[in-house]
């Protein structure tokens, strides 16, 4: 029944382990083997801005090999600056990991790109758009899951948006309207999801699989029987306009990456730190966080629970609306079926990887959009190489980072367990 | 203020659980609300509490009829409440806890935790807590746990403060001053209801005592009155309170436990260098406040948990790294500490609970298919031999009482020839007469010369049950003494004093 409490026991004494140096001095010697010392003599050009970027940084210009020495080299030290820390059992800080992670991608964007270029304000801007519709569908799913309910029809969500945003844009030649139809019909989605999960207490997990195939299915006919016959008048939205922020979009290498977008991305800049700044700062947070870890505690207080649960899901619903909105006018101006293309479940990961933190969430989008961008762009530079593998890099180094990174993962409490009121 | 509850009927189905309760409490006055586990205490005061709508009857504050549609009413009426099980967010701060529902904010409903922490700080002080509002609370100690859910009901100028149980989690010195701090209050003008089945704390601070059975209210008593008179009123027949028992016969050597340790959850030492022997035809009880480990070494001893260091010996046998299947082979019975959650399967039959530790072979089973008629009547012997309160063999074991479902655990671990017994609360949540009847059969089993270990956080059980006790405090054993040892002795081991 009861298990220890924290603090009264004796810790084991810290074990001394060489998991995080071992598995980067791996890496080290990969890079600088592969990509350094059989690695491609021909020069490529890192191009950290763009010509016409109001400060520019000149581009640099080296030979591929060397760049998978020198960082084979870097990678090396930080390998050893790892092992002198797992000898006095102490475990590698995640700023080093990231560093590290960070080096190993350089190396490998200069092996790649051997006789091109790196634009770096590309991949990144790229990156940052298609990180959006996953980082929406993160906000909505922690919005979620932190009163108590797992929304597994995230996925659902985000094409719900998609297929709304498209066709009402279309219809009403207004695309403010497609992003509030969206946000609308994504919410409509979380209240039936909301009311069998409170109301009737039915398997939260099976409600949302059931979302998703209806929506999937639903899309699909439409698609087929109505918008690919009328696609002119009812799948035709065209996209917002992108809009520099005057002075910030000057920034050289982040400026025109961050800050040359659509409403879009502005919208889920400003949603991120909101949602961090309400759950953690607010009452309304407090008590919905109270909800997740201990529903029974929350209503002895007076908080209503089902309602709070009703209120957040639907509102994280309104969220992952609109980043299914940013698939379609947010991107690439018109809809495609299933067009969603598992970024749902993407964004379910991210929450967790996240540990159903906002900032962190965030961080974790960046970094499966970076993925997609990276297998695209690498296709261009370097084809030949299988697709498949450079797409495994990203994931390759958030499982280092993760397990560098020691902390306790912990979802709330009360997470996917209906609250039955006595 | 003045608390009355009126002719309170609460029914759940065809249980009535509350039948036409009433109850006088007045202001700064500790009124006790005593009877045994299942009476319909804790039901009474989550109607009281507005979690529980009544079917019938009123509740009076100060002489005007209240109406209570949820919890957040009764607590804007003046009522705390003290739950039995906390209600606490453990991965908030105290301070976070103590205004949840009821918070202090500034502009945009930005919590404003600095006055917060000062109407922790005041009202720790004025009681003199000792509680610090930035402490995570699953943090703290289980006592300083139930200080902080003092707070929370005073911050909310609860003027009628209820405890359920509440001194279950606590050592018999934070049991003391638990009681100075009701003194305190009452003083002070709170009016306090005290719920609980241990006839000693009611006698200890009182000033009325309700005593509730079945639901009912079958009188008043005074502090004054004897333990024997109250614990007839609470029960309903006359008890034996002690346990008879001979002296103990001691045999060779049965289990031999050698620098036990096991690792827990977050590289913790659950269980730390522990060695204990216990000899044939004797009981060791293993004391301590709840979570100090005693779960844990129970678990390893049985095979479930695997521990990273020391030797478990039956008689001549190492047992350390066998499974729990090879274990129960070799003659080890054990009651887990839960029963709804490990002792028994609730939707199966009692027939069926009662073959769940020997199911793969005979008598329950022939060979790859249960021996139906053979088990129907082990399981009938069983039934009858160990007093099970039943229709029939076919009920499932979640209709039982909880005293009917911890003899049907009781009767699978003892139907059996054992060469260990090891029991884990044997008796929590079960009535008087089925308290007897389990304490009856242990000592029986340790006559029958076998081993016995008793872990038990009731230092009434501990003591009337065991020949040695053994005291763990963070997962060490502080020591092993005789059972003539006195309760304050033992309260100081609990805490962690060594002897």
């Amino acid at each position: 029944m009861s298990t220890a409490s924290n603090d009264s026991f004796a810790r084991v004494d810290a074990r001394v382990s060489y998991k995080t140096p071992i598995v980067m001095a791996a890496f080290a010697l990969v890079v600088g083997i592969a990509f350094g010392l059989f690695g491609k003599p021909e020069a490529v050009t890192f191009q950290w801005s763009n010509p016409e970027d109001f400060i520019h940084i000149p581009d640099f210009v080296v030979a591929s090999n060397l760049v998978g020495m020198v960082v084979g080299v870097i990678l090396l030290i930080i390998a050893a600056l790892a092992f002198v820390r797992a000898r006095a059992a102490r475990t590698t800080p995640l700023w080093l990991n990231l560093i590290f992670g960070l080096f190993a991608v350089v190396a490998l964007l200069g092996w790649l790109a051997a006789g091109n270029n790196v634009p770096f304000a590309f991949i990144l801007g790229n990156a940052v758009v298609l990180a959006v519709p996953i980082a929406l569908g993160a906000m909505g799913g922690i919005m979620s899951e932190r009163v108590g309910v797992v929304n597994i029809a995230i996925e659902g969500q985000l094409l719900t948006g998609a297929f709304l945003a498209a066709v009402v844009g279309s219809l009403t030649d207004n695309l403010y309207f497609g992003l509030i139809a969206a946000m609308v019909g994504a919410a409509l989605l979380s209240m039936v999801l909301a009311s069998f999960a409170i109301v009737y207490l039915v398997d939260q997990i099976i409600v949302g699989v059931v979302l998703n195939v209806l929506i999937l299915g639903i899309t699909n006919f439409l698609y087929s029987q109505w918008l690919s016959a009328d696609g002119q008048n009812s799948n035709f939205p065209g996209t917002f306009d992108i809009i520099p922020i005057p002075g910030l979009s000057s920034i050289p290498i982040l400026g025109p990456a961050l800050f040359e977008s659509r409403i879009t991305t502005y919208l889920t800049y400003l949603i991120i730190p909101a949602l961090w700044f309400i759950l953690f700062k607010t009452k309304l947070g407090l008590r919905a966080r109270a909800v997740g870890e201990h529903p029974l505690a929350a209503d002895t207080v007076g908080i209503n629970v089902a309602r709070t649960r009703f209120w957040w899901v639907t509102l994280g619903g309104v969220v992952a609306g609109l980043g299914g909105a940013a698939l379609t006018i947010g991107s690439v101006g018109a809809f495609g079926r299933g067009m969603s293309g598992g970024q749902g479940f993407i964004a379910l990961a991210v929450v967790i990887l996240g540990r159903w933190h906002p900032f962190a969430a965030a961080a974790a989008a960046l970094l499966f959009g970076f993925s997609i961008i990276l297998r695209v762009w690498a296709n261009q530079v370097s084809p030949g190489i299988p697709t498949d593998f450079i797409t495994m890099v990203p994931y390759v180094v958030t499982l280092i980072a993760v397990v560098g990174f020691v902390g306790r993962v912990r979802a709330p409490a009360a997470d996917g367990q209906p609250y039955i009121k006595g | 203020m003045k608390l009355e509850l009126r002719g309170i009927t609460k029914r759940f189905g065809s249980l009535v659980a509350n039948d036409h309760i009433d109850l006088v409490v007045e202001p700064g006055e500790i009124h006790s609300l005593l009877g045994e586990n299942g009476a319909g205490k804790s039901t009474l005061m989550n109607v009281l509490y507005g979690l529980y709508s009544a079917d019938e009857g009123d509740i009076l504050l100060d002489s005007v009829v209240q109406k209570f549609k949820g919890p957040g009413d009764a607590m804007a009426a003046g009522i705390g409440m003290v739950h039995q099980h906390f209600m606490l967010i453990p991965v908030f701060t105290v301070a976070e806890n103590v205004v949840l529902g009821n918070e202090p904010t500034g502009a945009l409903g930005i919590l404003d935790l600095d006055s917060a922490r000062k109407r922790v700080r005041e009202i720790s002080d004025r009681f003199g807590f000792d509680i610090d509002p930035d402490a995570i609370v699953e943090d703290l100690p289980v006592g300083s746990q139930q200080r902080v859910e003092i707070i929370k009901a005073l911050a909310r100028d609860a003027k009628v403060l209820v405890l359920d149980e509440p001194t279950a989690v606590l050592t018999p010195q934070e049991t003391d001053e638990l009681m100075g701090i009701m003194r305190g209050l009452a003083t002070a003008g709170t009016s306090i209801v005290f719920i609980t089945h241990k006839l000693r704390e009611v006698q200890a601070v009182a000033d009325r005592i309700t005593v509730i059975r079945l639901g009912a209210v079958v009188g008043d008593a005074k502090p004054t009155d004897s333990a024997e008179k109250l614990a007839t009123m609470m029960v309903g027949r006359a008890v034996d309170l002690g346990v008879n028992k001979k002296k103990a016969v001691l045999g060779s050597t049965g289990l031999s436990v050698k620098g036990l340790t096991v690792i827990g959850d977050g590289s913790l030492k659950v269980v730390d260098d522990v060695t204990f022997d216990v000899r044939g035809g004797e009981v060791l009880a293993i004391a301590g406040v709840q979570g100090n480990g005693q779960t844990e070494l129970a678990e390893a001893l049985v095979g479930l948990r695997e521990p990273s260091a020391g030797k478990i010996l039956l008689g001549d046998l190492d047992i350390t790294d066998s499974s729990v299947r090879e274990i129960i082979d070799a003659g080890v019975g054990y009651i887990p500490e839960d029963r709804k959650k490990d002792g028994l399967v609730g939707d199966f039959t009692i027939a069926e609970n009662l073959m769940l530790n020997k199911s793969f072979g005979p008598p329950w089973a022939k060979g790859v298919q249960i021996d139906f008629a053979n088990r129907d009547r082990l399981a009938d012997e069983l039934i009858a031999e160990f007093d099970v309160r039943t229709p029939g063999r076919e009920t499932m074991a979640k209709q039982l009482s909880g005293g009917n479902q911890q003899k049907v655990v009781v009767a699978r671990e003892l139907g059996r020839d054992l060469n260990l017994f090891i029991a884990s609360q044997p008796t929590r949540g079960v009535d008087v007469g089925s308290i007897e009847f389990i304490h009856e059969r242990i000592i029986a089993t340790r006559d029958a010369g076998k081993p016995v270990v008793i872990i038990s956080t009731e230092l009434d059980e501990v003591t009337g049950l065991a020949d040695r006790i053994a005291v763990m405090y963070r997962g060490r054993i502080v020591g092993i003494v005789d059972a003539s040892t006195s309760r304050e002795t033992l309260g100081r081991m609990m805490a962690g004093a060594t002897v």
